[in-house]
């Protein structure tokens, strides 16, 4: 066969903590095989040169939390043949999506010397709501097996392979020990995407959450499990406000349990 | 010796006969604790079980306890089961290589041959490995990983002493007494007095095992007394689960309300199926490496509570958590029966006691009996 041309993958930041950029660079073992396969045309993480578009592929960390930001994604839209977010901030609006809930100029008057400096948006917002996305990868950070799949997958043309369970079929296939009932821990696992591997249950702790919520769930059956087990209801809702806090089935149900601190 | 004999060893020459077993070419599985729980894993001696250990289980509920004892096989069954070593939770079934001149070759992954000696299977377990048995080596196609596992398998059988919060072997005749499918069956008599286990040789391997420990041959008293232990144990069931006439009432209860109340609670998490020891469904997805060049398929444990596994083209089928848990429940105790001509319950409790949220089968049952679409008095209003 003809060797066909390399596909150009490029990496994008918004609002983050990189390190979902560094689970690729983390992918020690196959970033070689990755660069023979797809041409790293732009991964700032990893190097200054950058090659210009357009992509085959475009992975894109971080929510829009600007408004040079909310006009740069259509920018990464329009060069990219495929986007694919990878994590909680680009496909949820990660931890940052607090400020949704609260007056972020309040929060910018309390952290910053000079707020006035600061130009922001009043909300953090994931890729999709801006342009269109052809796939979101949950994590925070991401799997790198994950990223590899998935990758690999959109190099491929096919399907990848990233199961929108709950955790707990991780936990029940790997053989660990269900820590709600073994242990009396409340665990997030059953209404939370699977795609970890199940790390915190194999610690003896329970889930916390950050995969953003499984494709089918009942926060209301879970939540009661917890306020059975003598978690405060506000702690429900700051759990389900966390790294996910943006993503609609988390958002909605932590209004039910607002207490007097929130 | 030979099958159907049998004989007293003492506890503290378990380990000897696990010896033989092993000798003869077997990795030895069986219970040990680990996080907080007895589970099943590969152990070396008798030095591994869980003595002096048992379990309360309850709905959503499970703690290890202290006996005041030193039993070795004073519980009843745990998180785990033997479905993990026969039916894998992940296997890869074939890999295809793609040649520079374009062709492509594929390959089934052969069965590894490993052949497990399991110990301490319980008589409700001995059920669902025949159950899976039916499923899984049929006439027409069988799964060679399973077949191969399966027919590599020696089986020390334990009857239970001790019935757990969720038990209900009873109810469904699956136990607690061992009846066939063993090397060996163990019961266990522990007083203040002994540490014995009474031994029945279920097959020549079994016997020949059993003449190379030290032993003395059973006397009747022996038996009265193992016989005696299996009694008590049916007396103390967790659960009871009326079978009569429940294929027909779940059939005709299709649109009970009830299934809208569990929807309620039920997480849809898929534990349940998971622990099952019959349940058996499994996904297959395909993989390929970055260059396209070599793919490979795997098969992996999946279950009715997820919306992957009755997606067709449209979308999923039963896409709300009421008709999936409708869909677990009704195969389990009455399709299942039509399909493979037994329940697909045993009464081992395990979906019960695993269920984060305590939602019991036997429970489920009794609601819809209760209020039977069929009988106008049991409508509810
Ligand atoms: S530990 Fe958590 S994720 Fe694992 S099975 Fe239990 S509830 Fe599910
Ligand atoms: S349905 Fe529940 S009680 Fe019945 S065999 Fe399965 S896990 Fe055991
Ligand atoms: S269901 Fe019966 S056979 Fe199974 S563990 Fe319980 S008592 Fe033993
Ligand atoms: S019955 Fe329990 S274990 Fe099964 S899916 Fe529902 S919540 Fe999960």
């Amino acid at each position: 066969m003809a060797a066909a041309r390399r596909k150009r993958l490029a990496v994008w930041k918004f609002a983050s903590c990189d390190g979902c950029q560094l689970s690729l660079l983390d992918c020690e073992d196959e970033l070689l095989a990755l660069a023979e396969q797809v041409e790293i045309a732009r991964f700032l993480e990893a190097s200054r040169a950058t090659i210009s578009g357009p992509y085959d592929l475009s992975l894109v960390e971080g929510s829009i939390t600007t408004a040079r930001d909310a006009e740069l994604i259509r920018e990464v839209r329009r060069v990219s043949r495929a986007l694919v977010t990878i994590g909680a901030c680009a496909t949820a609006g990660g931890i940052q999506a607090l400020r949704n809930f609260k007056d972020v100029r309040e929060f910018a008057s309390i952290v910053y010397a000079t707020p006035a400096y600061i130009a922001t948006l009043a909300t953090s917002t994931p890729i999709a709501a801006h342009v269109p996305v052809d796939f979101e990868l949950r994590g925070c950070p991401i799997n790198k097996r994950q990223l590899l799949e998935v990758i690999t997958a959109f190099i491929n043309g096919r399907r990848p392979d990233t199961p929108g369970h709950a955790v707990c079929i991780e936990c029940k296939q790997r053989g660990t020990i269900c820590v709600m009932v073994a242990r009396g821990v409340p665990c997030l696992g059953p209404i939370t995407h699977a795609g970890c591997g199940a790390i915190c249950p194999s610690f003896a702790r329970g889930c916390y959450g950050c995969y953003g919520p499984a494709d089918a769930l009942n926060i209301e059956s879970l939540g009661q499990a917890w306020l059975r087990a003598g978690v405060p209801r506000g702690d429900v809702m700051r759990v389900l406000r966390s790294f996910n806090a943006g993503a609609e089935p988390f958002s909605k149900a932590a209004l039910d349990y607002e207490d007097d601190q929130s | 010796m030979l099958p159907g004999e049998t004989a007293i060893v003492a506890a503290a020459a378990l380990s000897d006969l696990l010896h033989e077993i092993s000798r003869l070419g077997y990795t030895l599985v069986g219970p040990t604790v680990r996080d907080g729980a007895i589970v099943y894993r590969e152990i070396h001696s008798a030095e591994d079980l869980p003595a002096g250990w048992t379990d309360v289980q309850q709905p959503g509920s499970y703690r290890l306890a202290r006996r005041a004892d030193s039993a070795l096989f004073g519980f009843a069954v745990g998180p785990h089961s033997w479905k993990q070593f026969l039916h894998q939770p992940a296997v890869t079934l074939w890999h295809a290589q793609l040649a520079d001149q374009g062709a492509v070759t594929f390959a089934a992954e052969p069965p590894e041959r490993k052949r497990l000696a399991l110990i301490g299977v319980r008589s409700c377990e001995l059920y669902a490995i025949a159950t899976q048995d039916k499923v899984l080596i049929g006439a027409t196609y069988s799964d060679p990983h399973y077949a191969a596992r399966r027919a590599g398998l020696f089986v020390v059988a334990v009857n239970c002493t001790v019935a757990g919060g969720t038990c209900f072997c009873v109810s469904m005749k699956t136990g607690p007494k061992v009846e066939t499918g063993y090397d060996l069956a163990l019961t266990e008599l522990i007083d203040d007095a002994r540490h014995e286990l009474f031994i029945e040789a279920g097959s020549e391997r079994g016997a020949e095992v059993l003449e190379r420990v030290p032993r003395r041959p059973a006397d009747g008293r022996a038996r009265e007394a193992a016989e005696k232990a299996v009694r008590a144990t049916a007396e103390m069931m967790g659960r009871q689960l009326e079978t009569e006439g429940l294929r027909e009432l779940l059939y005709a209860n299709l649109e009970n309300s009830r299934w809208d109340e569990v929807a309620t609670r039920c997480l849809a998490c898929a534990n349940c199926t998971m622990v099952c020891p019959t349940c058996f469904c499994t996904t297959i997805e395909d993989h390929t490496d970055l260059g396209a060049r070599r793919a490979e398929r795997v098969q992996r444990w999946d279950s009715c509570f997820t919306t992957d596994f009755s997606h067709l083209n449209a979308g999923s089928v039963r896409s709300s958590i009421k008709s999936r848990y409708r869909q677990w429940l009704t195969h389990k105790l009455a399709s299942w029966i039509d399909q493979f001509g037994t329940s697909g319950c045993v009464g081992c409790g395990r979906c019960i006691t695993w269920c984060p949220v305590g939602i019991d089968l036997t429970e489920e049952a009794a609601a819809i009996r209760r209020t039977d679409l069929r009988s106008q008095t049991g409508r509810e209003a």
